[in-house]
């Protein structure tokens, strides 16, 4: 069974648990994995989590990715774009998401790589980042952990707050900033460290600290030896490859490695 | 009665340089792309646009258009990077201010709402301060004293919106799952021109069955513009999907010499009735599916 498993299968395992506890919010996931993720959690350990059709309607059962063949979508609210923003601010809600940057502090960015007046590259602009971040539960996904995504210092344009004291103007509210987990192509990563610190929670099976380490720009916490990711079980494998009936996840980590197949070591 | 209705090029001519113009839809969907078509064959120009941006905003920035942009993103979904904004942004064309999306619907209300700004966190410790140097913030005059970014108003000269329905009096009703911020750009604006998939006598005598689907009253609504599958190549659900084939054609462009040039010249200087026929007529516009996600 294990030979069967892709690492992008475990990605969403671990993905799901950002989910859970969190009680009755709405669950995004931008993204194959991070939604995949937010569908299992809903599905195995936390039903009362709110999801949509990835359009405007609340779904009480996660719909499969892609085209839907002889799916029917049962409907059971609504959420237009204006709802999903009043649940923003309002706070109910935990959204993963894919930053082309994070830093030590869990700042992210998605605008664009260079000065922000004259960006090097323009990527999508701010997007929902800075009312994320500062209403709500928020996690990352990062498909290739390098040293180019988790950069040494800052990063380039600050879209989604962190735990940076010097950007928070004396007075500012940061009371429900709420940074959980970062889900990488090598390990799981939170916020649990010193002063909200990003700390090494597990390893995937195979990948070593020292690994890690040499693939972030800074510093990470870590005690002892990390535990090993947990691997997908049938059930939710079952469930996973329900939800993405055309394979979608095979397209997310480059080459789609199987658990315990060694993947090229290239330079970031 | 009034006699709301106008073509799109005098809906064009009403645009004067220099304006601000707020565009509704988000992204590739439902966007006025033939009010859009007929702005670019005008000769308006320094326009700021206030948008959830798409191709309408790709093709104001190729054109030249566009003096300043107020936007939260620029996106075709798909292609996740709009490339002639990309373009602009990269060569420093444009003065953009990028803001939070949610922040953007904020201005839109507080101009509504005919107040200077409306209280928000969102914002603050980001580099939205420093990308607009302009927002000031404001001290809770209550007891908790917070700190807030006092979101300014986003005053609109013009909105541009597309919906399903219209009638000669500025009724109009939107049929797609989702109403974006239609209702807001409407009501941030001075003047609201709204083009539409079908143009009725009356609504209230045809489809009053469907009178919850209202995008805003139409005392916002200053114009009226036939424009059957006026939102081409965005998608307009459920009546039709966006036109991939197209798009990708058309950011294919953005890399070439010349690009622009010849976009223009093949789907913007022939008219709409001409583009209607260059993009594979009514029959073919009819079939594109609405995208599943």
């Amino acid at each position: 069974m294990a030979n069967d498993v892709t690492l992008a299968e475990l990605l969403v395992v671990a993905a799901s648990e950002a989910w859970r506890g969190n009680g009755e919010v709405l669950a995004s996931g931008i993204g194959v994995v991070p939604r995949l993720g937010a569908s299992l959690a809903k599905l195995t350990h936390s039903p009362e989590l709110m999801m949509t059709d990835a359009e405007a309607f609340l779904v009480e059962e996660p719909v499969p990715l892609g085209p839907r063949g002889g799916y029917r979508t049962k409907t059971s609210g609504y959420m237009s774009f204006a709802r999903v923003f009043d649940c923003v601010w309002g706070g109910r809600r935990h959204v993963m998401i894919g930053p082309i940057q994070i830093d030590r502090f869990g700042q992210t960015n998605l605008s664009g790589i260079g000065d922000l007046h004259k960006p090097k590259v323009q990527m999508l602009g701010m997007r929902g980042l800075p009312g994320n971040s500062i209403s709500h539960m928020n996690s990352m996904f990062v498909p290739n952990h390098s040293p180019r995504v988790f950069v040494r210092g800052e990063v380039d344009i600050v879209g989604g707050v962190g735990y940076n004291p010097a950007r928070w103007p004396s007075g500012a509210n940061d009371a429900h900033v709420d940074l959980r987990l970062i889900v990488t192509d090598l390990c799981v990563l939170d916020f649990t460290g010193k002063d909200h610190a990003i700390r090494v929670r597990s390893l995937h099976p195979g990948v070593t600290l020292t690994q890690v380490q040499a693939a972030t720009g800074f510093a990470l916490e870590s005690e002892g030896t990390p535990a090993t990711t947990a691997t997908p079980t049938p059930e939710q494998l079952e469930i996973i490859r329900r939800l993405d009936p055309h394979d979608l996840r095979a397209g997310v980590i480059k080459g789609n490695p199987r658990l315990g197949e060694t993947r090229d070591a290239k330079p970031a | 009665m009034l006699d709301k209705t106008l073509s799109a090029s005098a809906v064009a001519a009403a645009l004067q340089d220099g304006m601000t113009i707020g565009i509704g839809g988000w992204g590739p969907r439902r966007k006025p792309m033939a009010l859009i078509r007929a702005i670019l064959r005008s000769p308006v120009k320094e326009l700021t646009v206030v948008a959830y941006g798409g191709p309408d905003v790709g093709m104001l920035c190729a054109a030249g258009k566009v003096k300043k942009l107020i936007y939260g993103f620029v996106s075709l979904d798909a292609i996740p990077v709009e490339p002639w904004f990309r373009r602009a942004r990269e060569s420093g064309s444009i003065e953009a201010r990028e803001l939070d999306e949610g922040l953007l619907q904020w201005g839109l209300r507080a101009a509504g709402m005919r107040v200077p700004f409306l209280p928000t966190r969102v914002g603050l410790a980001t580099d939205v301060m420093t990308v607009n140097p302009e927002f000031r913030t404001v001290r809770s005059p209550y007891d908790d004293g917070e700190l807030l970014l006092a979101m300014p108003a986003l005053k609109l000269d013009a909105a541009l919106l597309h919906v399903d329905r219209a009638d000669r009096l500025g009724n109009v009703q939107t049929l797609g799952p989702d109403p974006y911020f239609d209702e807001q750009f409407a009501r941030a604006a001075t003047r609201c021109y709204v083009s539409c998939e079908e143009l009725c006598e009356r609504l209230d005598l045809e489809h009053g069955d469907a009178a919850r689907l209202n995008t805003v009253e139409r005392s916002y609504v200053s114009g009226v513009v036939a424009a059957r599958f006026g939102a081409h190549p965005t998608s307009n659900p459920p009546a039709y999907g966006w036109d991939m084939e197209h798009l990708k054609a058309y950011c294919a462009l953005a890399t070439e010499a010349g690009g622009w040039e010849r976009y223009a010249a093949d789907f913007v200087q022939p008219g709409d009735e001409e583009y209607l026929a260059r993009v594979g007529g009514a029959a073919r516009l009819s079939r594109l599916a609405p995208p599943v996600f």
